[in-house]
């Protein structure tokens, strides 16, 4: 799946995560910032990872507003923003989700 | 309508489904059902975001014993279909039909979660739906939306939209919701389900809010749909047995042990015979005794 267009998904409240994806051009490069970076960092850049690869998404620029989200909410927020960036969201992912 | 006879339906919990913080903290309060709300809660920009959201915490959360329950958008919005599909898909209990107005819409419900339960390998029959009663036509025609599917578990009053429908707003004394809420609990005793009363928002009315679940709870509602977990000890405060009421209730289910220890087909307390309603009624003495903790295992009244 080809990345159209810039989209965001998820807000900066507590427990949320803001996604943006947009067109990138050298696999999944991410620009997290989150206060629990350091122990958690690179579980939420796994979670992305790998939500956005298995809708087949292999090349996309990622920036990352972390509030405290749970690992289910990380992949909720790339599913959604992805989905809008590839402009699918009427046709929801059901093998990914 | 299965499980229909056992479960306790005091409190239900209305979450909005695009909030991370209260999605994930549903389950700590005890609501007896949650109700994640995919409809009025969520803006139209954000219903993808809001379902995919309340999908994956399904797929993970631990919400304990709580029944779980999805708000879906209505019939007429292109949400709809993608909405049911969804919640089928990850495993919801009960599905929530909002604005239901006809037995068609039920009927339309029914086949389409049917659809979902085989294109997602799910077992056929295992997702329950409910139906909101949200205007004049949906509560004259109550008792056939309660009756329309196998799969129904129970009907809601929803009087924000009910009374704007009937040209009035919500009064203190509901005099205003006095034909609905009757017409909703006699569909839904009629068809042998449960009746939810709708929300009381005015969160500073804490005399009025008492009010209002002990008129509801004297007419037999199952229990309330609520907006915040501060409600859920109130409800179910009202809703909980008295001393007296449970030692009857005991002395009943003692009653019935007796009978069938002695073979006897007939149920007798202090002399007298002890018939099904009253058998029924102490069962759910007894299962609201325990749901407050004023029973132990063996149905003995603790002290407080």
């Amino acid at each position: 799946m080809e990345i159209k267009e810039t989209a965001v998904a998820g807000t900066l409240e507590s427990s949320d995560i803001q996604i943006m994806v947009s067109e990138g051009t050298n696999g999944i490069a991410i620009d997290l910032q989150s206060d629990v970076e350091k122990q958690f960092g690179d579980q939420i850049r796994s979670v992305i990872t790998e939500t956005l690869n298995k809708l087949g998404v292999t090349d996309a620029k990622v920036k990352a507003v972390d509030k405290g989200a749970l690992d289910c909410v990380v992949k909720a927020r790339t599913i959604a923003a992805a989905q809008r960036a590839t402009d699918t969201t009427d046709q929801p992912a059901w093998e990914v989700l | 309508m299965a499980e229909n006879e056992e479960r306790l339906r005091r409190t239900m919990m209305f979450v909005p489904g695009n909030n991370p913080a209260m999605v994930k903290d549903a389950g700590i309060y005890g609501a007896d059902s949650i109700m994640f709300d995919l409809e009025d809660a969520v803006s139209m920009a954000e219903k993808d975001a809001a379902r995919d959201l309340v999908y994956e915490a399904l797929q993970t959360q631990d919400y304990a014993d709580a029944e779980l329950v999805v708000r879906v958008n209505g019939q007429d919005t292109t949400y709809y279909d993608n909405d049911v599909k969804a919640m089928v898909k990850a495993g919801i209990d009960v599905i929530r039909l909002p604005k239901a107005e006809t037995a068609d819409m039920v009927t339309k419900l029914d086949a389409d979660v049917a659809a979902a339960e085989k294109e997602f390998g799910r077992k056929a029959g295992s997702t329950h739906i409910m139906a909101a009663i949200e205007s004049a036509k949906g509560v004259l025609n109550a008792p056939a939306i309660a009756a329309a599917s196998d799969r129904m578990i129970g009907v809601a009053l929803s009087a924000e939209d009910y009374t704007t429908d009937m040209k009035t707003h919500r009064y203190p004394d509901g005099a205003e919701l006095e034909f609905a809420r009757n017409m909703v609990l006699h569909a839904a005793r009629a068809a042998g389900i449960a009746a939810f009363d709708t929300v009381f928002t005015n969160m500073d009315d804490t005399e009025g809010f008492y009010r209002e679940t002990r008129y509801i709870h004297q007419l037999g509602f199952d229990g309330k749909s609520l907006v915040n977990p501060r409600q859920i000890p109130m409800v179910n405060e009202v809703y909980e047995p008295t001393e007296k009421e449970i030692l009857n209730a005991k002395n009943v289910i003692n009653a019935i042990e007796e009978a069938r220890i002695k073979g006897s087909g007939v149920i007798s307390m202090n002399g007298q015979m002890v018939d099904r309603p009253v058998v029924l009624r102490a069962q759910r003495v007894m299962r609201l005794a325990k749901a407050s903790n004023l029973v132990d295992e063996e149905g003995n009244y603790l002290e407080k």
